[in-house]
């Protein structure tokens, strides 16, 4: 073993050379970071790996790291992912995004990337407001909150994405907060090392558009119970909690979704058989 | 048995019609009649007795219990599209034939034989006045246990067009093998007593075919799956819509076999990222749609010119818009193709001519998708996609395929390079090195988003060059005759305006066809060169907008006196009516 290979990789491998663009405070700043210590403690190379995003503040991650990277469209990072981890089942694939790709836009992928369960981690900086245009109710925004899109705002339920996380079939759920990097860290270690859909809600405060969530800090807490793998258990205990509550909340046992693919250019002389009369 | 009229010497058809050896039969039944399975074993025999066919299938509204009618053209002589009339009838039922009005066209001397006795015939057939015979089915089939009215049919009409027995009992045999051999025996029972019933038929008997050349059976979908498949499609992603879904039921087993997958997505935004997915990790992949899922596709088709990433989109064309005309062909997706993308956004759109060229133009279309890391959408429609034909085995043939990869991305790698082609060296995932994001966002050529006015410049300029400049050799087009005038057309207008070609102008010294089969990038230097020297052009399509006539006048230096015949669906194109079309235009 050569003395390169023998030297662990730390954080800053996994990190581009690239200036965020978010605003000075923001929770992704720490997020990043936790992103990047995950990937130092699981120790693929950066070129094993592929992070995922659509489009808003918190998918601007990939570039920031030294990985492969793909910024597609907004709403679609899952199918993505999906199509890549499907065909190069050899990668670690990580999906990273905001509520309003991945909850608004991208609902519907979540539901059916959740119900599919390949191996992904899927990491979600939830700041319950659309960031990069400026100040938009997204779906997890409170319904109060003025805006001038929508002023007085929505009167709507919030959306709840661990519930429905659960209830579509994730195999893998947790909540953390951005301002604990080495928490967040260590679920994501724990949500790459699990098989099958990880989702991790992450609790990330947008000092701009929604200066009053800097209060987070002060409210979120460590769960008091120990993740479980009942659905119904971990669906209720995440209606009744008061949504601070950070920490594992359920972990599957569904085996992924990876039909074998080996990718083979062989002739395909076998299927001209059927078409003779 | 009641034959009402006999006249053994059928009318003799004009001189000018190349198809005097050519016989359409239809056969009618209500759903779960098994007219459907009576038709494909009537073309198969054919296919062995060596002739060429076309079977296409119309059914009622139902999913399942409708009127169903199965055409199928016969002939010595390669077939392209159904004949201009029926000449054979064969209806077990007539439970809800009238919805075919409009689709069978029956003349005075078109022979209809009712499987019921007595019935009460319809307007289509009545209003036409020809001549008429009946079978009993429901007798025969009941003192004969175990047979079943579908094979007596198909043994009246093959009997009636002078197929072989022995193929024709071979073929059913093979049909009931798993049903064992008390349903095979009564198979054969129903075949000899359809053969017995046909005696007393009068209708032309088909030429022998001449030659013995290797054929195949086989749908423009499948023909399209395969393309993919031997252009070294191994990853596809797709979401259910008719008339495309043959193509995915199609590849769904085979890919699997050769090493590859198929995923069925959620909805079609889902299917088209994931083959940006599967594509940038370095597979070779397809979608394939219809119009509506087109539609929903288009943003990410975008985002692969943006970022790059070779695909093959296959729409096969349906009556639109919006849900439209599902079952029913019509070109009208041309427009969405060429220019339903974002932005400047280069791409590759093809067409095939044929259901045979399904097979090649997806081939191609693969290689030029792959060759220029650009995606490349074909449009096939539903003529093609959904229709069974006896055509010639297509040739065997390669292209040398390679997607530019970064084996050894070195320091200064740069993912969106600007290099002589514009084409890049892509490095896939897993290779040391190469490391980039790739992105929706302009970018410069390492890949990082920049809004600059050089990157900018610079990637369209590279983008638009590699498509522009790209060899495309002489599969452009599909150029048959050097007369002075000349006709344009595209997709599946190609096999009537070749039939009525024929008819027109039997020496070829009139006509000249343009068939293209690269619709964009336009490539108005070889159309201008393939225009030489002729003196008139008439451009026909299915679309109610004239949406290829569009695109050519504004691509192409078209000459200001273009004719354009344009028609929209769903009633397809024959050869007499684009051969009175061309008559009243020479003249």
């Amino acid at each position: 073993m050569s003395v390169e290979t023998a030297c662990a990789l730390t954080a800053r491998d996994y990190k581009s050379d690239l200036k965020p663009v978010w605003c000075p405070g923001c929770g992704d700043f720490s997020i990043l970071m936790a992103i990047t210590m995950a990937m130092a403690e699981v120790g693929r190379p950066p070129e094993d790996v592929a992070v995922i995003s659509g489009i808003g503040c918190s998918s601007r991650v990939p570039a920031y790291t030294s990985c492969y990277g793909f910024h597609g469209v907004h709403g679609r990072a899952l199918p993505l992912a999906t199509g890549l981890k499907l065909s190069r089942p050899d990668l670690l694939v990580i999906a990273t995004g905001g509520d309003g790709d991945g909850y608004s836009i991208g609902g519907n992928h979540f539901m059916h990337a959740c119900r599919r369960n390949v191996d992904l981690t899927y990491i979600v900086m939830d700041n319950q407001v659309y960031g990069m245009t400026k100040g938009q109710p997204s779906p997890t925004t409170p319904p109060e909150w003025d805006s001038a899109l929508v002023p007085g705002g929505t009167g709507l339920s919030p959306f709840h994405p661990l519930v429905i996380a659960l209830a579509a079939g994730a195999n893998f759920v947790a909540r953390t907060f951005s301002g604990d990097p080495k928490g967040t860290a260590q679920t994501i270690v724990e949500a790459i090392n699990h098989p099958g859909f990880s989702l991790i809600e992450i609790l990330s405060p947008c000092v701009t558009f929604r200066p009053e969530e800097r209060e987070w800090a002060k409210q979120v807490h460590p769960a008091s119970v120990d993740p479980t793998d009942d659905r119904a258990r971990a669906a209720r205990r995440v209606l009744t909690d008061d949504g601070f509550n950070t920490g594992i909340l359920y972990r599957g046992k569904r085996a992924p979704y990876q039909p074998a693919f080996n990718p083979d250019t062989s002739a395909n002389v076998d299927f001209e058989a059927e078409f003779l009369p | 048995m009641n034959q009402i009229e006999t006249t053994l010497d059928r009318p003799a058809v004009s001189v000018t019609d190349v198809q005097t050896e050519a016989l359409t039969v239809v056969m009618l039944g209500s759903g779960g009649s098994g007219v459907m399975t009576a038709a494909e074993i009537l073309l198969r025999a054919a296919a062995r007795a060596g002739y060429y066919g076309l079977m296409t299938k119309s059914f009622g509204p139902q999913i399942r219990g409708g009127e169903a009618a199965a055409f199928v053209t016969l002939s010595a002589n390669p077939v392209e599209i159904q004949g201009d009339r029926v000449d054979l009838l064969f209806a077990i039922d007539w439970k809800n034939a009238q919805r075919f009005a409009g689709e069978l066209q029956l003349e005075a001397d078109s022979l209809v034989v009712s499987g019921e006795i007595d019935a009460e015939l319809p307007e289509i057939v009545t209003g036409a006045g020809p001549r008429l015979a009946e079978i009993n089915l429901k007798t025969l089939t009941r003192t004969h246990k175990g047979t079943r009215p579908n094979m007596v049919a198909l043994g009246a009409v093959a009997g009636a067009i002078g197929l072989p027995r022995d193929v024709v009992a071979a073929l059913v045999g093979q049909q009931l093998v798993k049903k064992g051999e008390a349903a095979m025996a009564q198979g054969q029972t129903a075949v000899d007593l359809g053969y017995g019933e046909a005696a007393n038929f009068a209708l032309a008997k088909l030429d022998r075919p001449a030659g013995d050349t290797a054929r195949w059976i086989i749908s423009g979908n499948q023909a399209a799956g395969y393309g993919a498949m031997r252009g070294g499609v191994r990853f596809a992603a797709a979401y259910p819509i008719t008339p495309a879904t043959e193509i995915l039921e199609w590849l769904a087993p085979r890919l699997q076999k050769a090493g590859g997958l198929l995923v069925q997505a959620e909805d079609e935004l889902a299917s088209i990222n994931m083959i940006v997915g599967g594509s940038f990790g370095g597979s070779a992949v397809l979608t394939a749609t219809s119009g509506p899922g087109l539609a929903l596709m288009s943003e990410s088709i975008g985002l692969a010119v943006a970022a790059e990433i070779p695909m093959l989109v296959i729409d096969v064309m349906r009556g639109g818009p919006s849900t439209g005309i599902p079952t029913k062909s019509e070109q009208t997706d041309l427009n969405i193709a060429v220019y339903g993308l974002h932005g400047d956004a280069p791409h590759v759109v093809t067409a095939p001519n044929s259901i045979a060229d399904c097979l090649f133009t997806a081939q191609w279309s693969t290689h030029l998708a792959e060759s220029m890391q650009v995606p490349t959408i074909m449009l096939s429609d539903q003529s093609f996609g959904q229709a069974l034909g006896i055509v010639e085995k297509p040739a065997e043939l390669a292209f040398a395929t390679r997607r530019l990869v970064a084996e050894t991305p070195g320091e200064n790698y740069k993912r969106y390079a600007l290099t002589e082609t514009g084409v890049s060296p892509m490095a896939l995932p897993g290779t040391p090195g190469g490391q980039y994001t790739a992105d929706g966002l302009e970018h410069a050529e390492s890949g990082t988003p920049s809004s600059g006015v050089a990157d900018h410049n610079q990637q369209l300029e590279k983008r638009l060059r590699k498509v522009v400049d790209f060899d495309y050799g002489d599969h452009w087009a599909q150029i048959e005759g050097d007369g002075p005038a000349a006709i344009i057309t595209w997709g599946s207008t190609t096999g009537p305006v070749r039939q009525a070609m024929r008819r027109v102008d039997p020496d070829g010294r009139r006509l000249r066809l343009i068939s293209l089969r690269l619709i964009s990038p336009a490539l108005p230097g070889a159309l201008a060169e393939a225009l030489d020297g002729s003196d008139k052009i008439l451009v026909i399509e299915q679309s109610q907008m004239a949406q290829f006539f569009g695109h050519l006048k504004a691509q192409f230096d078209l000459p200001a006196m273009a004719d354009l015949y344009a028609r929209p669906g769903p009633q397809p194109f024959r050869a007499a009516e684009i051969a009175a079309k061309l008559e009243e235009w020479l003249s």
